[in-house]
């Protein structure tokens, strides 16, 4: 995973309430066995006409919404399925960042663990930055994790949560499993106690 | 299940007792690293994890407690036929090869258990009492019908528990779901989960595992509490769950997996001691009133855009806040519905019966008590797709099968089929579906799709009619 570093960058807003992960990735592009090419797969059904051919009016077509690394999305963002291919896609199409006022559960997990910062702010901060993008398309926000701090296009900020854990994993480019592994000790001691399991499968 | 626990003289709710036994660590500044009992694997969203254990040289910590099934991208169509889909083809190989590499036990296509993987835990008798579940797919929260503390992952995290079998987790809020009452006729599980999304919206549950509770949650079968708890995840909660009783032990005694003889003993010793504690208390509570229920059905383009069946589509312009009118205009203008009346006589193309939500036997029966005698619709297309090999063989030896083919309906192979579209089973542009399954987001069902989720009893009434119909008129 890399580093997570500070940013500045302009704002693509999407200014839709539960946006699940079936719009974010649809299902059709899941035959993939790898995490390859999903970028271009975004949004597909909003961005692309059934031939192909880019919606001129969906935010990923139009020029302000080039080279944009934070999307403004609305409320309950990342909804439905548990596919970890929304975030890689919004990953790879070059998002670092989701501002949203509340993400799903499974949803911000997964963003986490692949470098996608999901910055949840105030209803009166969201509104002020679909405002501020909508007066200025070209206007940026700040991006401090390590101080968690979201510096606004009118010059203040505010703060945002984040989890301990996954703050010190995203700034250092750790993954969780390199320190799951490192708790052998405490999972080979909690197997020794176990009560109560499933039957074995390994005869299947 | 084990680990002396510190805190037995506090209340405590099944939730918080399922979560302590499978505390492995708690680490300041750390989430908790909790054991997983059983890891259900699918074709979609594990070839990326196995990627990563490959690339690391890790090898699957417990391949005892993990079982692989294909259900996603297979076909429904003759399982002697090559799989067309060189994508999906593919993609199910892969998970063969996986299974064979990782020595991870594999319920193939041409496996007589092979199924739906939320469908298949609960028939082999897998998913057990206070468990742990997981499984790469939000559907997962089906297994908490048992009192399991089961929920959705990512793939990240389908490699952590491959490699290690652990998961690390925050704790969720404790949120109580009491049902009371008796359901009137044409009114079931389905009808009690949509309407509880439709009150607390989808992101309700955000944060929170519901436990299920009361004399209607109590009166239902095992089938009907894992149609109530697949759909949690609907209202956002990634966990549902529904404490045991005899019910369940009946419905898991002699299941392949199930414990035998005296291991059954001491099983069902633990098991009763799960239900919440007298005077535990919930961070959040909802109470329903099962007898006011009517049959429900979505009109939107998600789970909590739900009515009931003779109640008008929402006006928007009766809605305050400007974001929530903006969802619903959207939500219409995709469903190309007026507002203000009910959907019933709305013209039906496409009726899906199946899914992880509503493909087991009963709902099958449910819908077979449609369509005896009747035929469906001219020009409407009936999917009826089994959860699983095992179900489709209940289903036959039943004559089901026949009573569908005999209406006019497909009677099709194990798989998720309609309900993610993936497969090749899918809405065409425009059409209109009445699905029994969980998610009626727009191009769920095929790009420009549009789908009306309802019960199989719905379903099936639409199905012979041609029209969005209250069952109660065919009942």
């Amino acid at each position: 995973m890399e580093k997570f570093t500070t940013f500045t960058s302009r704002l693509a807003p999407l200014p839709v309430d539960n946006v699940d992960t079936d719009q974010i990735i649809p299902a059709r592009f899941l035959k993939t066995t790898s995490k390859a090419g999903l970028g271009d797969e975004l949004f597909y059904d909003w961005r692309y006409d059934a031939d192909g051919s880019p919606k001129p009016d969906f935010i990923l077509n139009k020029p302000e919404g080039h080279a944009a690394q934070v999307l403004l999305a609305g409320d309950n963002f990342g909804c439905g399925s548990s596919r970890e291919h929304a975030p890689w896609a919004l990953a790879q199409y070059g998002f670092r960042a989701v501002i949203s006022t509340s993400f799903a559960d499974i949803f911000r997990g997964n963003s986490l663990k692949n470098s996608l910062l999901p910055v949840v702010v105030s209803r009166e901060v969201h509104g002020a930055l679909f405002n501020a993008v909508a007066h200025d398309p070209a206007a940026t926000v700040t991006v401090d994790l390590a101080q968690q701090k979201l510096t606004l296009p009118d010059g203040s900020s505010v703060g945002f949560p984040i989890d301990e854990f996954a703050k010190h994993c995203m700034l250092e480019g750790v993954d969780e499993l390199g320190y799951i592994l490192q708790q052998e000790a405490a999972i080979g001691g909690y197997e020794a106690k176990r009560l109560l399991s499933v039957n074995t499968l390994a005869s299947t | 299940m084990s680990q002396a626990n510190g805190t037995a003289f506090k209340p405590r709710t099944i939730i918080e007792k399922v979560w302590d036994n499978h505390v492995v660590a708690e680490r300041e500044r750390a989430p908790t690293l909790l054991y997983i009992d059983l890891h259900l694997v699918h074709e979609v969203t594990s070839p990326q994890a196995f990627a990563e254990l490959r690339k690391r040289r890790l090898k699957v910590r417990r391949p005892d407690l993990t079982l692989a099934t294909t259900d996603h991208s297979i076909p429904t169509y003759d399982r002697s036929l090559p799989i067309l889909d060189k994508l999906a083809g593919a993609q199910i190989e892969e998970l063969e090869k996986n299974c064979r590499d990782f020595q991870i036990p594999l319920f193939g296509p041409q496996s007589d258990k092979q199924g739906i993987v939320h469908i298949i835990g609960p028939e082999q008798g897998l998913t057990q009492p206070g468990m742990t579940a997981v499984c790469g797919d939000s559907h997962t929260s089906t297994h908490g019908a048992f009192g399991a503390l089961a929920f959705g992952i990512g793939t990240s995290q389908v490699e952590h528990v491959l490699a290690t079998q652990c998961l690390l987790q925050p704790r969720s809020k404790t949120y109580e779901v009491r049902v009371e009452g008796n359901m009137k006729s044409g009114v079931g599980a389905k009808d009690i989960i949509l309407n509880l999304i439709s009150r607390i919206g989808i992101s309700g549950g955000t944060g929170c595992v519901f436990e299920y509770a009361g004399s209607t949650i109590r009166s239902l079968s095992m089938e009907e509490r894992m149609t109530i708890c697949n759909m949690s995840i609907e209202a956002g909660a990634r966990a549902g769950l529904v404490a045991p009783d005899d019910t369940t032990y009946q419905y898991l005694s002699g299941r392949p997996y199930a414990p035998k003889g005296a291991d059954w003993d001491r099983a069902l010793g633990i098991w009763r001691n799960l239900p919440t504690d007298d005077n535990a208390t919930f961070d959040k509570r909802i109470d329903i009133d099962a007898s006011s229920l009517e049959p429900m059905i979505t009109f939107g383009t998600n789970p909590g855009m739900g009515i009931p069946i003779t109640a008008p589509v929402p006006d928007p312009s009766s809605i305050p806040d400007p974001l929530e009118r903006d969802s619903l205009n959207k939500a219409l203008r995709y469903m190309d519905l007026p507002s203000g009346k009910p959907l019933l006589g709305h013209p039906v193309n496409v009726v899906f019966i199946g899914s992880c939500t509503n493909s087991r036997i009963s709902d099958l029966r449910a819908a077979a008590q449609i369509f005896k005698g009747r035929k469906v619709s001219p020009g409407v297309r009936v999917m009826v797709v089994p959860g699983s090999q095992q179900v489709k063989k209940q289903a036959q030896d039943e004559g089901l099968d026949r009573v569908f083919k005999d209406a006019g309906a497909e009677w099709r192979e194990a798989g998720c089929s309609m309900c993610i579209a993936m497969n090749g089973d899918q809405l065409e542009p425009g059409q209109y579906g009445v699905s029994t399954s969980n998610r009626n987001f727009e191009g769920r069902q095929g790009r420009s799709g549009r789908t009306f989720l309802a019960s199989p009893l719905t379903a099936a009434a639409s199905a012979v009619t041609g029209v969005v119909t209250d069952v109660r008129e065919l009942l």
